[in-house]
């Protein structure tokens, strides 16, 4: 495993950091959330975004991708991370679009793949429920079969972009008891199935999500993405990859609050002084320093661990994803205390770091979550 | 790509050729090792007919010009070679300051004479080096150092006080820094000069440490003679080889601690001798916490090693992570010797004697010794100074 960008890598990264500079700077997160705008994502980005290739990296080119690996995705995510641009990634691509790949009958694939290649269509996964916390096993909606169909009831939360998305992946039980591992069943659901109801949530980080209810949806065999009962196996391989895309959109947004935070060391004046002038304070800013390089690091790996399938791949991202919970974390509550007075206010883009921060923590398991799944996987 | 495995597979047979067996599976820890030099001493004779094999190749030293008695080899080929030392449990033919500090700064700075006269017998092993720079008052603030060196003719007569000379005792040559200007400002006065510890006028003592070992030495200079010519760089611009040369030192410790090479066992089979398992768990969750949280830093830590050496390998410029791996490096070696202490509990605390096995008393005198770690080679305070000013722009 080489931890170093390569050519072409080096060049993607170049493009996506000019593209986020011109095109998506922090100040049209911002105005997405003044409007509380009904999409919560700029449409005509994400087609600029397909456009320029990067949404369809992880799509096999037989359905219109280019079949590169999450090595490669990483450098377009943490650009996007570096200014909390809210386009759907996680959702359509590294949720949707990757159980489809890895699941999805030709069929399905057929259906769905070009269409998100393109930009045109959104997809996301519904997994998590209000007593779920981060296990992907713990599933109370339950899916039962009646004269040759499927009918769903039970309730999914912060689903991403749910409000907006063509179709959504659900985790059922089909079989077993509620924490049971078997048992679970993935289902690809259009939106305007009679009985989904989909409703917008407000979260912190003022990200587009939706609860969706299910009452008694009735969707027919052809709606099974994957086996019957072997969901939890694909949904959490899924989710392993997609963590490796959030903690690089983590990677990013640390470093822009880092470099944001500097930036103000090296301007603010007080007692007669820049504040960067004081040890306190530069000797925080370099041990936070510290903690980015090993995150990049742990990022990087991961991301090329999961490509070549190594058998230490899990363990890589429980790494990058719990370094990277307490180091967005810490670089974000660090930024708001350095910044002083205008680090609490909502003028100032510090406070939307440390809420995004915050969120992605609790995204695919915090860093506690984390630490003991290596331990368990480590023999701790 | 076919040339290096070509490579590969020559030095692989000539490895297993032509190292004797008894030395196979040596591992040892730090500080430990064959520094060579005049006064070595060989308990296994085989270690020093090893060092001669591969100092003939030139491969004391890898990747050292061929002229000088280098190994001439690229950085990818040297790669190679360790992997190959590595599969075949061999331990380094030789160690020490020659090879990691004064021969990389003789070949940055060094005049050809300087080059010839030094760099082989660093390579053969015949000449051990220390290093002359913290004194009594300038630790962290090193240029304050004020040992003083006079031109008189072709010599300058070298007075003053060095501490913190580690092996000195040992040594057959130091580098040293001296002030040649007291009238400059403290940066500008110091020059770097090579001495011979063998001339008229030097002392060593070695200095007791917590943990019972002496590492270090101070080292009295009255009225030594060294000729002029032994000045590296320029008179009075001794600040710039000082730097360049810290910067190898610090990617030396940092290569020493941390990157887990050379560990004789994990911390998860030291506690397997001393804590309960429930399974496959350990029991007391908190002990557990802190294991975890300290392997995944220690992995996260080696990745950022392996990440510096493939920019490297790429071609690219190094940053300026050498201050971040000698802080980083030797905190975790700390947290790494407490926590042993904690899984050992109260077996971590004899001395010496009996009711102790060896192992639990040298792990508690590694545990002692590592607190120096953090003040030897630059203390982590100068470390973050460094790394606010140099890599972060802070201003001063």
């Amino acid at each position: 495993m080489e931890l170093v960008l390569s050519e072409d890598q080096e060049l993607l990264a170049k493009t996506a950091i000019d593209f986020v500079r011109t095109r998506s700077p922090v100040s049209r997160m911002r105005a997405l959330r003044d409007a509380q705008d009904p999409i919560g994502f700029s449409r005509t980005l994400w087609k600029e975004m397909a456009e320029l290739g990067w949404v369809g990296i992880l799509i096999p080119e037989a359905y219109g991708g280019a079949n590169m690996g999450l090595a490669d995705l990483v450098v377009v995510l943490e650009a996007l991370g570096r200014t909390l641009a809210p386009e759907p990634f996680l959702s359509t691509i590294l949720l949707g679009g990757q159980l489809l790949t890895q699941a999805g009958s030709e069929e399905q694939k057929q259906a769905w793949l070009p269409g998100i290649a393109s930009g045109d269509k959104i997809l996301t996964v519904a997994y998590q429920e209000a007593r779920s916390r981060y296990d992907l096993n713990r599933v109370a909606t339950k899916a039962e079969q009646q004269s040759g169909s499927w009918v769903l009831s039970g309730e999914k939360i912060q689903v991403l972009d749910g409000h907006t998305a063509d179709a959504l992946i659900v985790s059922a039980r089909t079989a077993g008891g509620q924490n049971d591992q078997d048992g679970i069943t993935l289902f690809l659901i259009p939106r305007d199935t009679p009985g989904l109801t989909v409703t917008r949530q407000q979260r912190i980080d003022d990200r587009a999500v939706a609860l969706v209810s299910l009452d008694s949806v009735k969707v027919g065999a052809g709606s099974l993405l994957g086996p019957l009962g072997g969901g939890f196996e694909i949904l959490s391989q899924v989710v392993d990859r997609a963590t490796v895309g959030l903690c690089a959109e983590m990677l990013g947004g640390m470093s822009q609050i880092f470099d944001d935070t500097l930036n103000y060391l090296k301007t603010r004046q007080q007692f007669g002084a820049l504040i960067g002038t004081f040890q306190a304070l530069k000797h925080r800013a370099a041990r936070l320093f510290m903690e980015i390089e090993l995150a990049r690091s742990s990022v990087m790996a991961a991301a090329r661990a999961a490509d070549a399938g190594d058998k230490d791949w899990e363990s890589l991202i429980s790494l990058a994803k719990a370094r990277g919970s307490d180091t967005f974390l810490l670089a974000a509550n660090e930024g708001v205390q350095m910044h002083g007075g205008i680090g609490m206010t909502d003028e100032h883009d510090a406070g939307f770091y440390l809420k995004r921060a915050r969120v992605a923590e609790m995204t695919f398991g915090d860093a506690a979550w984390h630490r003991e799944r290596w331990a368990t996987l480590h023999k701790y | 790509m076919a040339d290096l495995e070509k490579f590969r597979a020559e030095t692989r047979r000539w490895l297993s050729d032509n190292a004797p067996p008894s030395i196979k599976g040596t591992t040892l820890g730090l500080g430990e090792g064959n520094w060579g030099g005049r006064k070595a001493t060989y308990p296994n004779p085989d270690m020093k007919a090893w060092l001669n094999v591969m100092a003939a190749r030139g491969w004391t030293a890898p990747e050292w010009p061929a002229q000088y008695g280098g190994g001439g080899l690229s950085k990818a080929e040297a790669k190679v070679l360790r992997d190959e030392m590595a599969a075949l449990k061999l331990p380094a033919p030789l160690v020490g300051f020659g090879l990691t500090m004064i021969g990389p700064t003789l070949l940055e700075y060094g005049t050809e004479d300087q080059k010839q006269e030094h760099l082989s017998k660093i390579i053969r092993g015949d000449i051990r080096w220390c290093q002359g720079y913290s004194e009594p008052g300038s630790g962290s603030d090193l240029a304050s150092l004020q040992t003083r060196a006079v031109l008189q003719g072709d010599y300058y007569v070298i007075n003053g006080q060095k501490i913190w000379t580690s092996y000195a005792n040992y040594s057959d040559w130091m580098f040293m820094l001296v002030r040649t200007d007291p009238q400059a400002p403290k940066h500008e006065g110091i020059t770097f000069i090579l001495m011979d510890m063998a001339s008229p006028g030097v002392e060593t003592r070695p200095i007791k440490l917590i943990s019972g070992s002496s590492p270090f030495c101070e080292t009295f200079l009255t009225d030594v003679q060294v000729p002029a010519k032994n000045v590296v760089f320029k008179v009075n611009h001794g600040w710039t080889v000082a730097k360049a040369l810290l910067n190898h030192e610090r990617t030396m410790i940092a290569s020493a601690f941390g990157s887990g090479t050379g560990r004789r066992q994990t911390i998860g089979d030291y506690a397997r001798k001393y804590v309960d398992f429930e399974g496959e768990r350990i029991a007391d969750t908190t002990l557990r916490t802190r294991m975890t949280q300290y392997e995944m830093d220690a992995l996260a830590f080696k990745l950022t090693s392996d990440r510096a050496r493939d920019a490297a390998k790429a071609g690219l410029p190094p940053g300026s992570e050498s201050s971040m791996f000698k802080i980083y490096g030797t905190e975790l070696n700390q947290r790494r010797q407490e926590l042993l202490g904690s899984i050992a509990g109260p077996q971590a605390l004899g001395w010496e004697g009996s009711g102790f096995e060896e192992q639990e008393l040298s792990q508690t005198r590694d545990w002692l010794r590592s607190r120096g770690n953090t003040i030897e080679g630059g203390t982590s305070e100068v470390q973050l100074n460094i790394i606010a000013k140099r890599v972060l722009g802070l201003p001063d």
